[in-house]
């Protein structure tokens, strides 16, 4: 018995002038996330200073856009949708929606791709992954 | 420094309501606040030291204060971490009341989300505004369901839990409720029962999530010698631990909570260990949480949870660790979707002797509380208290 992945309609995104710079490559399909230069390590969520130092020599750098699921659930609302953590390839774990495909088949370890999907309106689109 | 005998647990009261159509959430808290001084035998001006969270109305403490007639306040916290606040409000009024800050704290919680119809669980939920987690999440439909699962779902991978293990709780908490009149689901599950109820987020079924619930509690906290005057058991706060657990910058590692740093904390200063504890009351939002939490805490080696909950070894009379004995927030109550209060009121219970017949622990002196706020698949808060009957 599959589950499609519905195509619910998604809210708005709250762009601040931080994030900004994430949300514009998003537009432009591509997915950045944060590289603390006082150490060379990535992290995620991105933020305007580096979780390790504490200092705000950061950068966004782009990420190859594939990985791995972590975990996920798949809400059994009206429209179900999949909740999953994805481990990038370059290590951080990203909440996020496993989207086009059958979310019955959704598995941990399963190998992963980026697609963005779609808000509302003007707003940036939602940085999502769908199985390769 | 330490709180270990500095102060004590002198009042508590469970509103028996479960449903507030007829009461506002400022009336709970005068109606939670009356009922804890009359169980310690003080009235409202004996109060100088005042803990509630941003769930009570108005800015930190002061329009509950005004609302109370609060007039000799010298100390006030208004701490929030979600459902575990009132667990380290315990410990931070023990704190205050050691050093000498306030002499008779109260701690208040109330709210009404099953009049106001909210979908606590299902439905996407910002804590604010300007948070900056936000955009990275609340687009993808993160509630507090799916925040959940997600660790129940990894715990399953990595230790071969299964959702039989994960139903005992359930099914143990039930075995309580059945003894409380003010429960709100009394009927004694199984098994079946609840791996057959529907999924609502994978692995969670509907029983495997807590109850949404009206009303609230409230405790008095008291210096030794306020305590010992007063005619209620001594109920001595032992020990305190808490602590936040985040997503460590994107190496978020989701098959441990902060059970892990606030319970030896708290077990260090109490001087004692998990193999000591008589009674635990421990979060229930879902039935991952305790399984999680019981591991965290130490009473049993971690990925060990699954077969340490199954066979009703959390059954009052039955197991070796009687847990929520009022039926907790999986059956009980859950107000204001915050369970700390309540894990509280119960230990206080037991410790007194004064938990129903059928749940009671035979002399019970040694008790734990602990409490998980926010999301466990996120971030969250974590406090532990062990308590005494002197």
């Amino acid at each position: 018995m599959a589950t499609p992945a519905s195509n619910r309609a998604l809210p708005a995104i709250a762009v601040d002038p931080t994030n900004k710079p994430y949300f514009d490559a998003a537009r432009e399909g591509r997915m950045l996330i944060g590289l603390c230069k006082d150490t060379g390590k990535h992290f995620w969520y991105p933020r305007g200073c580096s979780p390790f130092t504490l200092s705000n020599n950061v950068e966004l750098v782009e990420a190859k856009g594939t990985g791995t699921v972590y975990t996920f659930t798949v809400m059994r609302t009206k429209e179900p949708y999949c909740v999953a953590y994805v481990e990038l390839d370059e290590g951080v774990r990203v909440f996020t929606n496993i989207v086009d495909c059958d979310l019955d088949e959704v598995k941990i370890g399963q190998k992963v791709k980026v697609v963005f999907k779609p808000t509302t309106g003007d707003s940036p689109p939602a940085t999502m992954f769908t199985p390769v | 420094m330490s709180i270990n005998g500095k102060a004590y647990i002198v009042g508590a009261f469970e509103h028996p309501t479960r449903k507030a159509d007829d009461k506002s959430v400022a009336q709970l808290h005068a109606e939670v606040a009356y009922g804890a001084l009359q169980d310690a035998g003080l009235t409202k001006d004996d109060i100088d030291g005042f803990f509630c969270t941003g769930a009570a109305p108005g800015l930190g403490p002061l329009n509950m204060a005004d609302y109370l007639g609060l007039t000799k306040l010298r100390h006030f916290d208004s701490t929030d971490v979600g459902g575990s606040s009132y667990v380290m409000h315990v410990g931070h009024a023990a704190e205050a009341i050691s050093m000498g800050l306030c002499d008779i704290a109260l701690v208040t919680l109330a709210g009404r989300p099953r009049a106001e119809a909210m979908a606590t669980g299902t439905a996407p939920r910002s804590w604010g505004v300007n948070v900056p987690d936000d955009p990275f999440e609340i687009p993808y439909g993160r509630t507090v369901a799916n925040a959940y699962a997600m660790c129940a779902m990894r715990h399953m991978h990595e230790f071969g839990t299964t959702s039989e293990q994960l139903a005992w709780i359930k099914v143990a908490a039930s075995h309580h409720a059945q003894w409380n009149e003010h429960a709100m689901l009394r009927k004694v599950v199984t098994v079946e029962d609840v791996v057959n109820s529907p999924m609502v987020s994978d692995p969670l079924h509907r029983l495997d999530c807590c109850v949404i619930s009206d009303g609230g509690g409230a405790l008095i906290l008291a210096k030794p010698e306020i305590a010992r005057s007063l005619k209620r058991p001594l109920v001595k706060v032992r020990g305190h631990g808490e602590a936040t657990k985040n997503q460590n910058a994107g190496y978020t590692d989701l098959t441990y909570s902060g059970a892990r740093w606030s319970g030896p904390r708290a077990f260090e200063e109490a001087g004692c260990t998990p193999q000591d504890i008589q009674y635990a009351s421990i979060y229930d939002s879902f039935t991952i949480t305790v399984l999680m939490q019981l591991e965290d805490l130490g009473f049993c080696e971690k990925g060990q949870g699954g077969k340490f909950v199954a066979d009703g070894n959390l059954i009052s009379g039955v197991g070796k660790l009687p847990f929520n004995t009022d039926g907790g927030g999986l059956c009980n109550n859950h107000p204001a979707n915050r369970g700390g209060m309540t894990k509280v009121i119960e230990a206080v219970r037991q410790l007194r002797g004064e938990a129903h017949p059928k749940v009671q622990v035979p002399g019970c002196t040694l008790a734990l509380a602990h409490g998980t706020g926010g999301l466990l698949g996120t971030r969250h808060g974590s406090a532990t208290v062990i308590l005494e009957r002197e």
